[in-house]
Parts: structure tokens; sequence; C-alpha cells
């Protein structure tokens, strides 16, 4: 189901753990519907000097998160604001459909550490954003939103009624 | 390396006997069992054989006995066939919250064109009580619906029970028992069900083959039409060897059963209860006794279920689990979220499921290799520094 480098940094993940005096930090997503990043980034002269993350979840995400940290190390708050959903299943040469959407979010949990430490920088407090449920493709047809997949209808809930 | 698989549920090897048996169905009697000469004629009286070992596996005469293709077929057999053959009588359907997709899936397909369908609520073990059967019925009620073992969490329902209930509404009762048939005793007559289904891999007989047992007297409709195979219930030239291989299966699984049982059970009971020792905030899914034969499920806190799977498949140890991430459909189990366990310790679902061939060793190996997987991934999980009373007490 996976690539091999997903799968690599699946079994040996980097930069596992937190920062205890972190400049920033960014969590993302919440335990019901799978998977939960907590980014931790340290910053010196506009640089991310060090990136950890806590990770629960699949092995999708565990590998998201890992090449996430590693995309940002060393990277400007400009460029690793730039480190998205498509560049990270690029980089671990392809995700299953059906991970893209809930177990892809170690980019914007990189982004809200981001936020926050640039929120701290002008003495202000970020606020996480509320995550809903992750809006889920038909495991039959593949369409994104259930509701417009006329033949699952046995099968998504959302199309019930 | 070695394999270990604690995955019966999904798959068991064939018996060596069975496959022998239906070989030469494949090329010298290859025949059609509706021919009318010598050829299809020997296959015909190779299937009546197979009827009356499927039969005698669950007390039933061999002409109540339906060959399917699996047992997510006779289950819609059985749910569309009767509501479709009692429309006269009623619309009304009573169920659980915790079925198989094939029961559960199939009567969304129903809903869609009137049917009502009462679900059952179950309690923490994952048991239905049958007074909510009874509180349930009404006069349009024409089928009850409820599975017999639950693959995932091991639950044993009070079928008997639930058949006196039936019985005494003279309401057709079905049961899902692709779970328990050649693991457990099933006698229809014991647990008074008037329509019951049965696949042949789970007592290690071949995939793509299963039956659905129809008391004499109950009123149903083929789901397939064609020609006039199976006393007209289920056109299509049967799957022949796969039929022979089930009966052989079947009449292996009565010989074997008592053994197999008194092999699992104690594999089951070490397991469960080392595992609970050995991690901490590791529960039992299911009831604790009764309990399918060879059923381990656990949900482990703070983790996920697909990053231990993973793991374990590379020490070569093959589990499941009722994670939304490994589902399909991205949803946790449903019969977990049915027993009140939150979403959030469901995702941490390990369903083992022991089959004939386990050894105490298997055992061990999995007791050995589970738990620092289970440190490792709690070590990296944002859930368990916040929350985890091992970290805070320390």
């Amino acid at each position: 189901m996976y690539s091999e480098i997903v799968m690599e940094h699946f079994k040996n993940p980097r930069n596992v753990g937190e920062i205890p005096d972190a400049d920033g930090i960014g969590e993302v997503g919440n335990p019901a519907c799978g998977d939960i990043m907590t980014f931790y980034i340290k910053v010196k002269d506009n640089v991310l000097e060090d990136v950890k993350f806590k990770t629960f979840g699949c092995g999708a995400a565990i590998a998201v998160s890992s090449m996430v940290s590693e995309m940002a190390k060393g990277r400007s708050l400009e460029e690793a604001m730039r480190i998205d959903h498509r560049s990270v299943i690029d980089a671990l040469n392809g995700l299953p459909k059906k991970k893209h959407h809930c177990s892809n979010l170690g980019s914007d949990a990189l982004h809200r550490a981001i936020e926050d430490y640039r929120e701290k920088s002008k003495g202000r407090t970020y606020r996480r954003p509320e995550d809903g449920p992750e809006v889920c493709s038909c495991p039959v047809c593949d369409v994104e939103d259930p509701e417009e997949a006329p033949y699952c209808a046995a099968v998504c809930e959302r199309s019930s009624k | 390396m070695r394999r270990i698989n604690m995955d019966h549920m999904a798959a068991a090897p064939v018996l060596p006997e069975v496959v022998q048996a239906m070989v030469p169905y494949f090329t010298e009697r290859y025949g059609n069992p509706s021919s009318m000469h010598s050829v299809g004629e020997e296959v015909e009286e190779a299937i009546t054989q197979a009827r009356e070992q499927v039969a005698a596996l669950i007390n039933a005469k061999p002409s109540e006995i339906v060959f399917t293709s699996c047992g997510t077929e006779s289950n819609n057999f059985a749910l569309k066939g009767v509501m479709l053959a009692n429309r006269a009588r009623g619309n009304h359907l009573i169920t659980t919250e915790i079925e198989h997709f094939s029961i559960m899936h199939a009567l969304k397909a129903l809903e869609q064109i009137g049917v009502e369908v009462t679900r059952l609520p179950v309690d923490r073990y994952g048991m239905v009580d049958p007074d909510d059967v009874k509180k349930a019925i009404t006069d349009r009620t024409v089928l009850i619906s409820v599975m017999h073992g639950n693959n995932e969490i091991g639950t044993i329902e009070p079928i008997g029970e639930i058949g006196k209930v039936a019985r005494a509404h003279n309401i057709p009762f079905h049961t899902d028992a692709v779970a328990t048939t050649g693991v457990i005793p099933v006698d229809v007559d014991a647990l008074q069900v008037d329509l019951l289904s049965l696949a042949a891999n789970p007592f290690y007989g071949p995939k793509g083959v299963g039956a659905l047992y129809i008391k004499n007297g109950v009123r149903i409709a083929p789901l397939l039409d064609g020609g006039i195979q199976e006393n007209g219930l289920r056109a299509g030239t049967e799957n022949v060897v796969g039929v022979i291989g089930m009966g052989k299966a079947a009449e292996i699984a009565a010989q074997e059963m008592q053994a197999r049982i008194d092999h699992l059970v104690p594999l089951r009971d070490k397991l469960i209860e080392r595992l609970l020792e050995a991690i901490e905030e590791c529960y039992l899914v299911g009831h604790p006794t009764m309990r399918l034969p060879g059923n381990v499920s656990v949900t482990v806190k703070y983790v996920e279920g697909e990053s231990m799977l993973l793991f374990l498949d590379m020490e070569g140890i093959a589990i499941a689990s009722g994670s939304a991430c490994i589902s399909r459909s991205l949803k946790v189990s449903h019969v977990m979220l049915a027993m009140g366990i939150d979403a959030a310790t469901a995702q941490g679902s390990l369903a083992m499921t022991l089959g004939k061939d386990n050894t105490v060793q298997d055992v061990e190996d999995v007791l050995s290799i589970l738990p620092p997987i289970v440190q490792k991934l709690r070590d990296m999980s944002p859930l368990y520094k916040k929350t985890s009373k091992a970290k805070v007490t320390a």
C-alpha cells in the first residue's frame, strides 16, 4: 500500500520529540478522525534551526510528519510556509488517495507552529483553528464528496436519506 | 522469517484433506450437476453428499441448505429475499447496531425502497438484550436478524433466547453465523432460528462458497433468478469444487470442533491476561466469557491501530484492527462505537483471531514483540504525555 520512502520514514522517523523551550508550537487534527500532529520549532535569524514533532496516527501520518520535519529544518520561515500537501506527497513518492486528507496534515501543523512563533514575537497569542471532521473520498468510486456519488448510497453515510 | 497468522477472521488456510477432495472436480469430474447424463449425475451425487455434510454440522435437513457464493451473499439473500416475499405481511425488520457490513449495507439499500429498520443497541460487552427485541416487535415486523458471534469483538449473542421471542410472535428469525458455524456448536433447533448464514473459510474450507439455511416453510424470494438450481432458490451453476470443499470441511469441523476449542480457549485466555498485564491502559473489548474461542480483541490507549499493525507485520505477525485509518471508509468500527467505546480509544484497536494451528510459542512471540512496539509509538504520541496516568504519577 505504501511507497518505500513512506515505509522507511515510518520505520525510522526523523526528529521525533519535543522542544521544551520551543519558539513556536503547532497542533492539528483530533483523535476521533484519526491523526494528531504536534510540531515544535526553534527559530534563529528567520531560519528553522530545529524542528521536532509528536504524532498519533497511522503509518502515513508518521511518515508525513517525519518528512515535513526534514523538509523544514534549515529553511527560512518563508520557504517553510511554502511546503504544502502536494510537495509532501511528492517527496514521499505518493500516498494512497484515502490518506490524502486525514493523514497529510504535517505541513499544516508546521505552518501553525510558524504562525504561533510570529504571533508570539508580536506579543500576541495564537489561537488554534477548530478542526472539523475531514472530508473523505468515497471508497467505492473515489468521488471526494460522497453526496455526489450516485452509486454508493449503501456505503456512504452522507448520501443515505 | 517465521510468519504468525492471528487474523483468521480475514482468512484461514484450507485443510489439505479438503483440497484433496476438491481436486478431482476440477478435471475428471468436471460435469454440470444439472445435466441428465452420467457425467453430470456423478457431480450431482457429490453435491448431495456435501449438502448432507453441511446440514449435519448445524443439525438441519439437507433440503434446508442452499449453497451460495459467500457469507455476504447468504446475508443479502436472507434479508432481501424474506422482505420481498413478505411485502403483503409487513415491511419492518429488527436488527442490531453491531452487524457485519453485509447486513448493515444490505439494510441501507432496503431502507431506500421503503423498508423500516429498527437497530437495537448493545451493552458495553456488545451484547443484545432479548427483551429489547421483544419490545421492538410491531404487527408489521416480518424479520428479525441478529448475528450469532461478532468476528471483531468476539462476543456471542443470546440467539436461543431471541429465537424464543421470535417463535412466540411467529416472526422469521435470521442469524449471521459466519463467525461461529464450524467453530462452536451451532444447532438450528437449539437456537430456534429460521434462517442462518454460514461460510466455508472460517472452518478451513475454501473462500468463495457459503450457504443459507432456510427452514422448511419460510417464505423467501431468490436473490438470483435464472435456471432451477438449488431448488429454485439460487440460480446459476453451482461452484462445484467450492461446494465439495465446504462439505468436506464441515465433516472434519464436526469431528474436530471440541479439540479445536480445547486448544484455542487456553491460548486466547493466556494472550488476553498477559497483554493486559504487559501493557498499561490496554483494555479487553467484548464479553469476557461469552466469547469466540480464538478471539482476542483489545484497545491500546494513545496509539493508533494501523501503526501497530504495520510494525507487527514487519515482524511477521498478521493481525487486524477496527481503527478508522485501516477501514476503506476511514470510519472507526461501528461495533466499538455501539458499545460506547469513544472514537479515540477505538483508534487503538487490535483484533487478533487465533486458529487451530496457532501455538503457545506464537502467543509468547506476540507478548514479547508487541509491548516494545506500543512503547515506541507512545513515545511518539502527543496524547500519551498529556493524559497518561503512567507519566503523571512517574
